[in-house]
């Protein structure tokens, strides 16, 4: 057949059962259009046929016979079409709607975004002056997980206003509010708006993810799941599959030959389950196949067959601590009993006015980043083995794949690729060492890409978890006891189960300085996927849990809600529960300050009662309020630490490498930015090498908020110490004391005269020196949990107001406005911030209102995208963001972490509204609808 | 394991009965919303062969004509959503169909394959069992035209047989007091089918309702038509007395099933009088509407 794909005119002819997408990634390398599901549910896959845009996942190639496509890598050739091509050698050629999503930061992850930018053109096109409801309606299915929603609705407004031959729209970030009495350090990079250094690669289609890469010889992997999720494995015969042309290895527990479990703290999870061995989970690998072709490796794991021994599923913690329950693992069901005790909660609640007490459940939640999990393990001549993959702990899966292949971790090589999302789910092992171990085995290059199903069912997910918490305070407020119990469902295998479930122990009685308190947390092995990190980190679910509490026992004392949290508030002075004094950095009273100065703007003196909306008596709207804090960094005893290494070229640009991660949160334009800053230079001189762990030192796991803190701190001081190793070799060649050189604006200043940074360069290498500097920074030592001392080096802050409209005859929830102010510390991206605010409120909404990942008797009901709903643009509500600025002493000039704190409210502001505009207590997460409206029948 | 082994697209109506007939596991594709996505995820008997009705210029078909919109079964939705008689003469349809999916899929999507797939709640099914559409199915015996519901074997199952092709739906236009709503109630959780949705026509007389046909998803195993309710509100004024009475029987009526993590039977009854009283409301508002510009945006929440 022919098509003209991009204006060329291509022949080719379509395979049995190819779709569009395939065509165009696998035969005609156009892998600028992305697969996110297969399903027709995530709209990654957008691409234009006849000016329309499809779904080319599920759009037959033969379809696309004599029409004309148009993917994201031709979209900037229509605009310069006819145009003058004028400073297109300087500039990368972009189309105006690339250019505004990067602008407005709208490009993140960058996943998604070819799908957003080829409908919103689509859009375009049929209409010039496009309404913000009709964009909305437009991109209704092209999802975006980092969910920069609002930015994106900006960039295409913009984008349209350009193309109209109007003025673009300037990018929106959150004002600053800073300390009070603080003076401010003269900054030239810090807090400015800064693109990000791989944003034009992301919007026209040339970034290159795990799954665009191809090797030659590349075999494709598939594993063999259990599929049930409790049993033991009785026998297993693999040799049909070995036997089907086209397969070159089919790989079971016994051809590991190093350790056959992996694990992030405890080695608990099986490679592969032997014979004899127990599944845990459906999403246990049992056999793994390498063959020629996608389609041949599946057709074997049919081949496979697997007999199983079932037995009891245990399908909640509760259950599972049962004497009677069968064990899971050797030491048990009991993953860890995790105590934090504060003063004396009898006494507390002896000295209460009131006590109220309340149980509260939250749902198993899924990352759903848009990328799948992809690896491709490469053996190299010299006998080591390659790993490209998209993870946040590089260093990890390094020394995980060298176990498994019984080799020291340096013969193990990860190349860190854009990842296209991770929240916490690219922590763990997906298929790292499966790929390895078919590329040992067979000699070839082998990729394992996980589909949208496979990554459903197989990833930690974030634990449910069941808490309860009795509070008691004083009639004017004060808090006198809190105590909460909570059991995690860790599922079947530890991942970062015991740390999680620890942060939501610490956290559980909320950013209030509680005089008496106790928390008791059971993280329990189950037969669920297993759980692990997720953006939150645990205190997501104690932050609901006690923010429900804290409006419950504001009503019952009848004062503000806001007054409440003001009169209990952390401040400097104040002992957390874990007993550490918080010294700095404390700015929650002005996060509290700050949104409630907005919601008196809005709603008046009265904003958490319910109003009527006019005309519509069956619609109540209400306002709801919750805080949160969460640490920065590991904590509890564990060196944090990162290395970073800067480097200086004789081209005078700087080259900034480290291992840690970069998912989409924006690290790489933060560590450009500090170095630019560090050498006053503009920062698109600065290159950003991350995750590749022979060219950069280790950084440590990309989780807990750390990473701006961390390893910004050793980019910092490695771009100080490489300053003053310049400043040294020019202080003897010029005969000048060190302290007279100046880096300014990419110059040297020598006594008078000025030197380009290449200038200087090439003196140090004349020295028969390297200009570069490695420097390896230890966060402040914290304690570990019980011995009373700093269990963290810093903690974020944050205030939300949330405006709910509920439906009183149908149950539906919409939220309409959410204001925040979270205390960063400092910004140092604003663009970035803007992008983590946004996308964590999306997320905080998410977790409130739409997402559930169901698991029945073990059995995972939603294993496709269709079935999980993640939130679209259409739930994006009006968002007011502020930063408050107090910074920590020790943080890169000020800051602290931002990924986790912005989420985190959310979901209590929203059930607190419901509950102000409705009275229906929500105490269990998702919101169903239903339940409202039987509660409100009830009444 | 290639999901089809052929792929037809045929330019008639009779090569593609003719490859109907003819090649063995062959199976009809509009967009393939639906069929690709059941065989992708093997909720579907594999097929050999499939016949792709998007270039058949009969099912293009988007006219009025005798008092009748004629919509082709394979115009993709955006396409009948864009007609403006559509928007003007049959309103339900118009506000359900463009409920469906994103842009995306609505590029692709049919109304052909949405009454095909034969789900008891389908959006655009129940606007055209409301509008009292007939439906034209060409078989290699000839054309006929049936009422809708003459589709319907059983819930997802259609009586069309493999080489039966629904070429087109006729649609009685709306006249002069007569018009049309649809509304359905989503659930934010899970899969992007109403829980339960509703297709009201009415004609009105002064102040009483004279004709009316309501039309629900899911009740039972195929669209169902709400006939009592509707003999209920026949000649009767929009008061409150009449209401009550008209959702008391079509609760009787109507036979809402528990669907496990979506909706029990307890509140589709409940959602029921709710959707009835709004959409009802609705419907009488639009007869008083001569024009349909005067229709203001159409809701189109999702
Ligand atoms: C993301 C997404 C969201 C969706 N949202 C909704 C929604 O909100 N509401 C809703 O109702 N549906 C929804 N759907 C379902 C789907 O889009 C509709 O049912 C669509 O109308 C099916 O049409 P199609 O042309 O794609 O059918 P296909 O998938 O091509 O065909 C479906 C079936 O009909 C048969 N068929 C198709 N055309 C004919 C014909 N002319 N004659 C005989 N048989 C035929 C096919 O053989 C097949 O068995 C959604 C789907 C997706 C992917
Ligand atoms: S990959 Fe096509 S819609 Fe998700
Ligand atoms: S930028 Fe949209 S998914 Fe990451």
């Amino acid at each position: 057949m022919e098509l003209i794909v991009n204006g060329n005119r291509v022949e080719v002819e379509p395979e049995p059962g190819e779709m569009l997408a395939h065509l165009l990634r696998e035969r005609l390398g156009l892998t600028g259009t992305k697969i996110g599901c297969e399903e027709a549910e995530c709209g990654a896959c957008t691409v234009l046929v006849d000016g329309e845009p499809i779904l080319s996942c599920t759009y037959p190639a033969a379809r696309a016979a004599g029409k004309s496509v148009l993917t994201i890598e031709g979209l900037a050739d229509t605009y310069f079409v006819g145009r003058s091509q004028e400073g297109a050698e300087q500039q990368p050629m972009l189309h105006p709607l690339q250019e505004e999503f990067i602008r407005h930061g709208a490009v993140q992850c960058g996943f998604c975004i070819p799908g957003q930018i080829m409908t919103a053109y689509a859009l375009l096109q049929h209409n010039p002056e496009p309404s913000e409801e009709e964009i909305r309606h437009a991109l209704k299915d092209t999802l975006c997980r980092c969910a920069g929603y609002p930015s994106i609705i900006r960039a295409v407004q913009s984008a349209a206003r350009r193309l109209r031959g109007e003025e673009p729209l300037p990018p929106l970030v959150a004002p600053v509010i800073s300390e009070s009495g603080r003076s401010q350090p003269s900054l030239h990079v810090i807090g400015t708006l800064q693109p990000r250094p791989d944003a034009v690669e992301k919007v026209n289609g040339t970034a290159k993810f795990t799954d665009d890469l191809k090797f030659p010889g590349m075999l494709h992997a598939r594993v063999k799941r259990a599929m049930v999720p409790h049993a033991i494995l009785k026998c297993l015969d693999v040799e049909k599959a070995r036997a089907l042309p086209g397969v070159h290895a089919v790989l079971t527990a016994e051809d590991i030959p190093g350790e056959r479990n992996h694990g992030l703290v405890i080695f608990d999870w099986p490679i592969l389950v032997g014979i004899g061995e127990r599944v845990r989970y459906v999403g246990d690998a049992i056999a793994i196949v390498a063959a020629e072709t996608r389609e041949i490796a599946t057709q074997a794991l049919e081949l496979i067959k697997a007999e199983y021994e079932l037995q009891e599923v245990i399908s909640d913690p509760v259950r599972a601590r049962q004497p009677d329950a069968p064990q899971l693992h050797p030491k048990g069901n009991l993953l860890k009993h995790i105590k934090v005790r504060k003063g004396d909660v009898n006494q507390g609640f002896a000295e209460a006015d009131v006590i109220l007490e309340h149980t509260f459940h939250t749902a198993i939640t899924e990352h759903a980043f848009m990328e799948p999990e992809c690896s491709i393990a490469r053996p190299t001549p010299d006998g080591r083995m390659e790993i490209y993959v998209g993870s946040q702990i590089p260093y990890a899966d390094r020394h995980q794949v060298a176990r498994a292949l019984g080799w020291p971790d340096e013969r193990v090589h990860v190349i860190g690729q854009l990842m296209g999302g991770g929240f916490g789910g690219k922590e763990d092992i997906a298929g790292q060492i499966h790929a390895a171990l078919l590329a040992h085995a067979t000699g070839r290059p082998v990729k394992l890409l996980f589909d949208r199903h496979e990554s459903l069912l197989v990833h930690p997910k974030r634990h449910a978890t069941q808490i309860r918490v009795k509070i008691g305070a004083k009639r004017d407020g004060r808090l006198t006891a809190v105590e909460t119990e909570l059991y995690g469902d860790t599922g079947a295998y530890a991942s970062l189960g015991e740390k999680v479930m620890t942060r939501a122990t610490t956290h559980s009685a909320g950013p209030y300085e509680v005089p008496h308190a106790r928390a008791d947390c059971y993280a329990m092995y189950t037969n669920n996927p297993p759980a692990g990190a997720f953006r939150g980190f645990g205190v997501t679910q104690s932050a609901f849990a006690i923010e429900s509490i804290m409006d419950m026992l504001a009503h019952a004392l009848r004062i503000d809600p806001i007054e409440l949290r003001r009169i209990n508030a952390l401040r400097v002075g104040s002992v957390t529960n874990t007993g550490q004094v918080l010294r700095e950095s404390v700015g929650l009273l002005d996060c509290i300050e700050t949104v409630a100065r907005e919601l008196k703007q809005r709603a008046g003196e009265n904003p958490f009662t319910s109003r009527i909306v006019e005309g519509q008596p069956h619609l109540r709207r209400a306002w709801g309020f919750a805080v949160a804090y969460k640490n920065t960094g590991l904590g509890g005893g564990a060196p944090d630490k990162a290395g970073a290494e800067v480097e200086l070229y004789e081209d005078g640009s700087l080259e900034v490498r480290t291992s840690s991660a970069e998912l989409g949160q924006g690290l790489v334009t933060v560590l450009r930015m500090i170095v630019a800053e560090e050498f006053a230079l503009p920062p698109e001189r600065v290159r950003v090498v991350v995750m590749d762990t022979d060219l950069t030192p280790d950084g440590g796991p990309t989780t807990a908020s750390r990473q701006t803190f961390v390893t910004g701190n050793a980019a910092r001081h490695a771009a100080q110490s490489l300053r003053e190793a310049l400043a040294a070799s020019l202080a003897e060649k010029f005969d000048v004391s060190p302290e007279r050189i100046r880096f300014v604006e990419g110059l040297a200043q020598v006594n008078g005269h000025t030197l380009t940074l290449g200038e200087v360069a090439r003196i140090v290498r004349q020295e028969g020196r390297t200009p570069k500097a490695f420097y390896e920074y230890w966060a402040p030592k914290t304690q570990p949990l019980g011995t009373g001392g700093d269990m963290h080096f810093a903690f974020s802050f944050a205030a939300q107001a949330a405006e709910v409209e509920v439906n009183t005859l149908t149950g539906e929830v919409k939220v309409l406005e959410v204001i925040s102010a979270i205390d960063v510390g400092k910004v140092i991206n604003p663009l970035g911030l803007q992008g983590q605010f946004e996308g964590g409120i999306m997320m905080g909404i998410g977790n409130a209102l739409t997402e559930h990942f169901i698991v029945e008797n073990g059995i995972v009901i939603t294993d496709r995208l269709a079935r999980y709903r993640m939130p679209s643009i259409m739930h994006t509500p009006k968002i007011t963001a502020y930063a408050v600025e107090h910074p920590v002493e020790a943080g890169p000039y000020g800051a602290k972490g931002v990924g986790e704190i912005v989420s985190i409210p959310t979901t209590p502001a929203i059930t607190n509204a419901i509950y102000n505009a409705v009275g229906v207590r929500i105490d269990r997460l998702p919101v169903d609808q239903e339940v409202i409206v039987r509660e409100l029948s009830r009444a | 394991m290639a999901i089809w082994t052929h792929y037809y697209i045929p330019q008639t109506l009779d090569e593609a009965l003719s490859l109907l007939c003819r090649e063995p596991q062959s199976k009809a594709i509009a967009g393939g919303t639906d069929l690709l996505l059941e065989l992708q995820q093997g909720r579907h008997p594999p097929v050999r062969t499939l016949v792709d009705l998007s270039q058949i210029a009969a099912l293009q078909r988007l006219e009025m004509s005798q008092g009748a919109l004629w919509i082709g079964a394979s115009v993709p939705l955006n396409r009948v959503i864009a007609w403006p008689p559509v928007r003007h003469f049959a309103t339900a349809l118009c506000e359900a169909i463009s409920l469906i999916g994103g842009p995306q899929v609505r590029n692709v999507a049919t109304l052909g394959g949405n009454v095909a797939h034969a789900l008891p709640a389908a959006d655009g099914a129940i606007a055209l069992l409301a509008l009292d559409a007939q439906v034209l199915v060409a078989s290699p015996e000839g054309q006929r035209l049936q009422p809708l519901l003459a589709c319907y074997a059983g819930p997802g199952k259609t009586a069309l047989q493999r080489a039966e092709i629904i070429v087109a739906f006729q649609v009685p236009a709306c006249e002069k007091e007569e018009a049309s709503a649809f509304r359905r109630v989503m659930r934010p959780q899970g899969v992007a089918i109403a829980i339960e949705n509703m297709g009201i026509w009415l004609r009105r007389k002064d102040e009483r309702i004279e004709d009316i046909r309501i039309a629900v998803g899911p009740s039972g195993p195929m669209p169902f038509r709400a006939r009592q309710t509707e003999q209920v509100l026949r000649g009767k004024p929009l008061d409150e007395e009449t209401l009550a009475e008209a959702e008391k029987v079509l609760k009787s009526e109507a036979r809402f099933r528990t669907s496990p993590h979506r909706a029990t039977a307890e509140y589709r009854y409940h959602l029921a009088g709710v959707l009835l009283r709004q959409t009802l409301q609705t419907a009488w508002e639009r007869t008083q509407l001569n024009f349909a510009e005067e229709l203001g945006p159409l809701s189109v929440k999702g």
